[in-house]
C-alpha cells in the first residue's frame, strides 16, 4: 500500500540510517504505517517515567530535546533524520528523559510493531541498533554521531555542558585530505588551503606511509632546507603515528601531548598496515570539548554548509547558557556572543555570494537592524537586516535592484535554517522596501527625517541602529554621514523621535503593581520588550543622536558615552546602562529557562528579589523619560 | 427552491447520502484538541465551475496534532472533459495507468471518508463549489461540513501594522515558503493537502484560539479595528 505522501516520508526516512539498510518495499512499507506529528516549541512528546508509546520518533523538521528533569540536563539535541525514543520499546522500560520540542517541529511516529520484525530480519538494521545501544554512541555510522537512538540517558554519557566528555569518543573528519609521495610541494599547499586543513596525509596503497602538516612546511620548506620544487616525501613526517579509530577525547588528548603532534592518524584497526579511515586534529578535540568561543569562531568560519552553522548554534547556546551561570558581565557576554553570531551571518553571506552564478555587479553593504546591530542580540530573536548597494546609472538600476533583492532572499533564508526567524513585519532585505542603492536609501532616510509621522519614527528607530555585517564599510559611512546632517537640519525630527520613546510610559501603575497585557494570546503576561526595553533603547537613541555620536549603538554603551559628554547627568545615565545590562540579563536568562524570545514573562513565576529588581529599572526609566519630555518639550505632542 | 424541495425528498436520495447526513446529528465537539479536520484539496481541468471537471482528490485527516499517512485518501476520476492547457500543471493525463473512479463512486467514498469533520483548504470554497457542483450533477444536494479557509487564516496570523502591507491574496507557494515546507508535491492534490496541513499547523499555534468557535470567528475580522 502506497500514496503520495507515504512515498515522500519514505523519501525521506531512506537518507538515515537504519533505514538506509531497507528496501524499497519495506521501506514503503513501514512508512504507510507512520503518524505524521506536529510539536509547537516546547510541546511535550513523552515524560520521563511514561509508559512507552507505541511508537519511537524521527525528527522531520525542527530539533527535540532529551533532558533529565531532576539532573536539569540537556541531554541531547535531535535534529532532522535523528532518531528518540527506541529502546525504551526495545528494552521494554519506561522513558527515562523527557522530550521536549526544542522549537516548532514535526516528527514522525513510527510503530514499533511494524519495525521490530524489520528489525528482525534485517541484520544490519539489528547491527546499527545493538552498536549503537552498545557504544552510547547515538549513531555509530556517523562520524558527527549525530541520531539519537534512545529515548533513555546512560549515566555514562555526561551533558556536554558539564565538560566532561572524556570518556565519550571523538568525531573524527572522514574527508581525507590526501597526496602521494611524490606530489609536489605547491600543489598540496594549494590543496591544504583549498580544504582549509593544517595538514595533508601521504597515502601509499591506501596505506599512510607520512604526515605533512604547516609546521612542517615551515620548518623544512621555508627554512630552505627542502627546495619548493621537492615532493612530498621529502618533507613528511614518517612514520605515521596511528591510533584506532574508537578513540575517547581523553585517550586523543593525550596522545597528542605524549607525541607532541597536534594531528592523529585513525586507521582500521589502529596499525599503519590498515587503511586510513580518519583523522583527527586538535582542532577536532577542541570543538567536542565544546565551549569556548575561540573555536566556535574557527568552526563558523569553516563551514561550507548552513546545515553545520545550525549545529554551530547550539554551541553558541550553550555557552551563553554557561555564561549566565558563572554569572559573567552581560557586558562582556553580549560582545562575545554578538560577534559569534555577526561570524555565523557573514559566513552565510559569503557562502550565498559564493554560490551565485555571476559575482555582485557593484559593492554592497549587509547591515543588521534593530538588536543585531546594537549588539543585544543573545537569544535566537526575528532577524532584520538591509542591504545598501553603490549607485548605479539610471539604466542598470532595476537589474542592479532585482540581483540584491535575490541575493537577499537567498540570504535571508538561510539564516532562517539556521535558527534566525523571519522577521514578522518583513523588515528584511528580501523586502523591495529595505534593499536600495545609496542615493535610494539617502532619499527614504530625507523623507523619514523630514515628514516624521508615526510610521516614519518607527521606521527610522529600527533602521537609525544599524550595524555594518558583511561588505563596505565606507559605503555605510556615507550613509551615516547624511543622515547625521539631515537630522542637524531637522530639530523637529528628534523631538517625534523622542516622543515615540514616549509612547509607552513606565510601566509600574497606580498601586505599584505591574501592568501586563490586556488581551491577545499573551495575557496577563508582562510585556518585558514593549514596555521597558524598548523606551530604554528608543530613548538612548535620541539622546546619542542629539549629541551628534555615530557608531556606537550598544544601549548601556550609548548612555555611558552620554555620562561622559553630561557630567551633570552623569548619575542618571549611568544607571539607565546599568539598567539597560540588567533588563538584558533578565530578558536573556528568562528565555534560555523557557526556550522562547524572553519577551513575555509570567509574573507569577518571579520571585520577590526578581520582581524588585525589575521595579528598580521602571524607576530609572520613568527618570529618563522625564528627562526626555524636558528637553525635547514632548508634551504637546502626547497631548 | 422549488427544485430543492423535490431533491430532497427521502426517496430520490442514494442511501450513502442519508449515511453521510446522519453524522451532522451528532454533537460536534467545541475543543479544537476534539475536532477532526480534513485538510483536502482537488486538482480540476480549470477554474470553470460549471464546465471544468474534478480529476483527482486529496485529502488527509488531522485529530489534535496527528495525521496517519495510512489514513489518507487519494482518489483520481475518469472525466470525458479534458483540458490539456491544465494538464501542464498537475500533470494527469487523460489515459493514465492509475484506476480511476467515475464520479460517483468517487464522491461517495470522499463524503463516506469525510463525515462531520471540518474541511478545511486553501481557498476551500472552490473546492467546495467543484463538489457541489458535481454532487448537483447527480442530483444531490450540497456538501453540509464546515469549511475553513487557511488563505484567509494566514492572513491574520500576519502583524496588524501600517508597515505590512498585506495583499489581498496568499498562494499556497508563498505559505509554504514562509513556513519552510517542502514544495516537492506540489500540484498533486494529495501533496497540496500535506502542505495546507503543515500550513494550518502552523496558523494554529500563531493564531491560539481558545475554542473552534473562535477559530471560525478569525477568518472574517471585523473590517474596521478600533485604535
Amino acid at each position: 500500500m502506497k500514496n503520495t505522501i507515504s512515498e515522500r516520508v519514505a523519501d525521506f526516512l531512506k537518507d538515515f540510517p537504519p533505514f538506509t539498510n531497507l528496501t524499497e518495499d519495506e521501506l514503503l512499507r513501514l512508512a504507510f504505517e507512520v503518524t505524521i506529528l506536529y510539536k509547537p516549541n516546547n510541546g511535550i512528546i513523552f515524560s520521563k517515567d511514561e509508559t512507552p508509546h507505541e511508537f519511537f520518533y524521527v525528527v522531520h523538521k525542527g530539533a527535540v530535546a532529551l533532558t533529565d528533569k531532576d539532573a536539569k540536563h540537556l541531554t541531547d539535541i535531535c535534529d532532522e533524520g535523528d532518531i528518540f525514543g527506541l529502546r525504551p520499546l526495545v528494552a521494554n522500560e519506561n522513558y527515562q528523559l523527557d522530550a521536549i520540542a526544542h522549537e516548532e517541529s514535526i516528527l514522525y511516529a513510527i510503530p514499533f510493531r511494524e519495525f521490530k520484525p524489520i528489525a528482525l530480519d534485517n541484520p544490519l538494521v539489528g547491527n546499527f541498533l545493538i552498536e549503537s545501544f552498545a557504544s552510547n554512541t547515538r549513531n555509530p555510522y556517523s562520524q558527527k554521531y549525530r541520531g539519537s537512538l534512545y529515548g533513555v540517558s546512560n549515566k555514562e554519557v555526561v551533558p556536554p555542558e558539564n565538560r566532561l566528555l572524556d570518556f565519550q569518543k571523538v568525531s573524527y573528519s572522514t574527508d581525507l585530505v590526501t597526496c602521494s609521495e611524490n606530489t609536489k610541494l605547491n600543489s598540496l599547499a594549494h590543496t591544504m588551503t583549498d580544504n582549509h586543513v593544517g595538514s595533508i596525509l601521504v597515502i601509499k596503497k591506501k596505506l599512510p606511509v607520512g604526515i605533512i602538516t604547516d609546521k612542517d612546511l615551515r620548518n623544512k620548506v621555508l627554512s630552505g632546507e627542502v627546495p619548493i620544487t621537492g615532493t612530498a616525501k621529502q618533507v613528511m613526517t614518517s612514520p605515521v603515528i596511528t591510533y584506532p579509530k574508537d578513540l575517547t577525547i581523553t585517550q586523543a588528548q593525550m596522545a597528542m601531548m605524549k607525541s607532541n603532534i597536534s594531528h592523529l592518524c585513525l586507521t582500521e584497526d589502529g596499525t599503519p598496515d590498515t587503511p586510513v579511515v580518519g583523522i583527527l586534529s586538535k582542532h577536532d578535540v577542541m570543538v567536542a570539548l565544546g565551549n569556548n568561543p575561540a573555536v566556535l569562531m574557527r568552526a563558523i568560519k569553516r563551514c561550507n554548509s548552513t546545515k553545520e552553522l545550525r549545529a554551530i548554534r547550539h554551541g553558541i547556546m550553550n555557552l551563553l547558557r554557561g555564561y549566565l551561570e558563572q554569572n559573567i558581565p552581560i557586558r562582556l557576554v553580549s560582545k562575545v556572543i554578538s560577534e559569534l553570531k555577526d561570524a555565523a551571518i557573514k559566513q552565510v553571506i559569503t557562502l550565498v555570494v559564493a554560490s551565485l552564478e555571476s559575482p555582485p555587479p557593484v559593492k554592497f553593504a549587509w547591515l543588521s537592524m534593530g538588536s543585531q546591530g546594537r549588539g543585544e542580540q543573545l537569544l535566537n530573536t526575528d532577524q532584520d537586516n538591509a542591504i545598501l548597494f553603490e549607485d548605479v546609472p539610471k539604466a542598470q538600476l532595476k537589474k542592479t535592484s532585482a540581483f540584491f533583492q535575490n541575493l537577499g532572499e537567498l540570504v535571508t533564508k538561510e539564516l532562517n535554517t539556521i535558527g534566525f526567524e523571519y522577521c514578522p513585519a518583513e523588515m528584511m532585505a528580501s523586502n523591495p522596501l529595505w534593499c536600495h542603492s545609496l542615493k535610494e536609501w539617502k532619499e527614504v532616510t530625507n523623507f523619514w527625517i523630514s515628514n516624521p509621522g508615526p510610521d516614519e519614527v518607527l521606521l527610522s528607530s529600527i533602521f537609525f541602529d544599524y550595524n555594518v555585517t558583511y561588505g563596505e564599510k565606507v559605503l555605510v559611512d556615507k550613509l551615516s554621514n547624511h543622515i547625521f546632517e539631515e537630522v542637524r537640519k531637522h530639530p523637529l525630527f528628534l523631538t517625534h523621535l523622542a516622543s515615540g520613546a514616549l509612547q509607552n510610559p513606565s510601566p509600574s501603575g497606580f498601586f505599584r503593581e505591574f501592568l501586563v497585557e490586556q488581551d491577545g494570546q499573551h495575557k496577563d503576561f508582562f510585556d518585558l520588550k514593549q514596555r521597558v526595553l524598548m523606551p530604554m533603547i528608543d530613548a538612548a537613541r535620541v539622546l546619542i543622536l542629539s549629541h551628534n555620536v555615530k557608531s556606537i549603538n550598544n544601549t548601556a554603551e550609548r548612555y555611558e558615552k552620554l555620562a561622559e559628554l553630561e557630567p551633570q547627568n552623569s548619575e542618571l545615565y549611568l544607571a539607565c546602562s546599568y539598567a539597560s545590562k540588567a533588563l538584558l540579563k533578565f530578558r536573556t536568562i528568562q528565555g534560555l529557562q523557557h526556550n522562547d524570545s524572553g519577551r513575555f514573562i509570567a509574573l507569577d513565576q518571579l520571585d520577590k528579589e526578581e520582581k524588585i529588581k525589575l521595579k528598580r529599572t521602571f524607576k530609572t526609566l520613568k527618570e529618563i523619560q522625564e528627562l526626555l519630555q524636558v528637553r525635547f518639550q514632548v508634551k504637546s505632542f502626547l497631548g | 427552491m422549488k427544485s430543492r424541495f423535490k431533491r430532497e425528498k427521502k426517496e430520490v436520495l442514494p442511501n450513502f447520502w442519508w449515511e453521510y447526513q446522519a453524522k451532522f446529528s451528532e454533537e460536534e465537539p467545541k475543543e479544537i484538541e476534539q475536532t477532526t479536520f480534513v485538510l483536502w484539496d482537488t486538482e480540476t481541468t480549470g477554474f470553470n465551475v460549471t464546465q471544468d471537471r474534478i480529476l483527482c482528490i486529496g485529502a488527509v485527516k488531522l485529530l489534535n496534532g496527528m495525521l496517519e499517512v495510512k489514513n489518507s485518501f487519494e482518489v483520481f476520476l475518469s472525466q470525458n472533459y479534458y483540458d490539456a492547457e491544465t494538464a501542464k500543471i498537475h500533470g494527469i493525463l487523460k489515459k493514465e495507468k492509475t484506476t480511476c473512479l467515475i464520479e460517483l463512486d468517487a464522491l461517495k467514498q470522499f463524503l463516506d471518508y469525510i463525515g462531520n469533520a471540518v474541511l478545511v483548504g486553501h481557498h476551500v470554497l472552490f473546492d467546495v463549489n467543484m463538489i457541489n457542483e458535481a454532487l448537483n450533477r447527480l442530483g444531490l444536494p450540497k456538501l453540509k461540513n464546515k469549511t475553513l479557509d487557511t488563505s484567509l487564516l494566514y492572513k491574520q496570523t500576519l502583524l496588524a501594522t501600517s508597515m505590512l502591507q498585506k495583499k489581498e491574496q496568499y498562494t499556497l507557494d508563498e505559505l509554504a515558503e514562509k513556513f519552510d515546507i517542502s514544495k516537492k508535491d506540489r500540484h498533486t492534490a494529495l501533496g497540496d493537502a500535506l502542505i495546507t496541513a503543515y500550513a494550518f499547523m502552523e496558523i494554529l499555534q500563531r493564531l491560539k484560539p481558545k475554542d473552534i468557535k473562535e477559530l471560525f470567528k478569525k477568518q472574517y475580522p471585523p473590517r474596521f479595528s478600533i485604535w
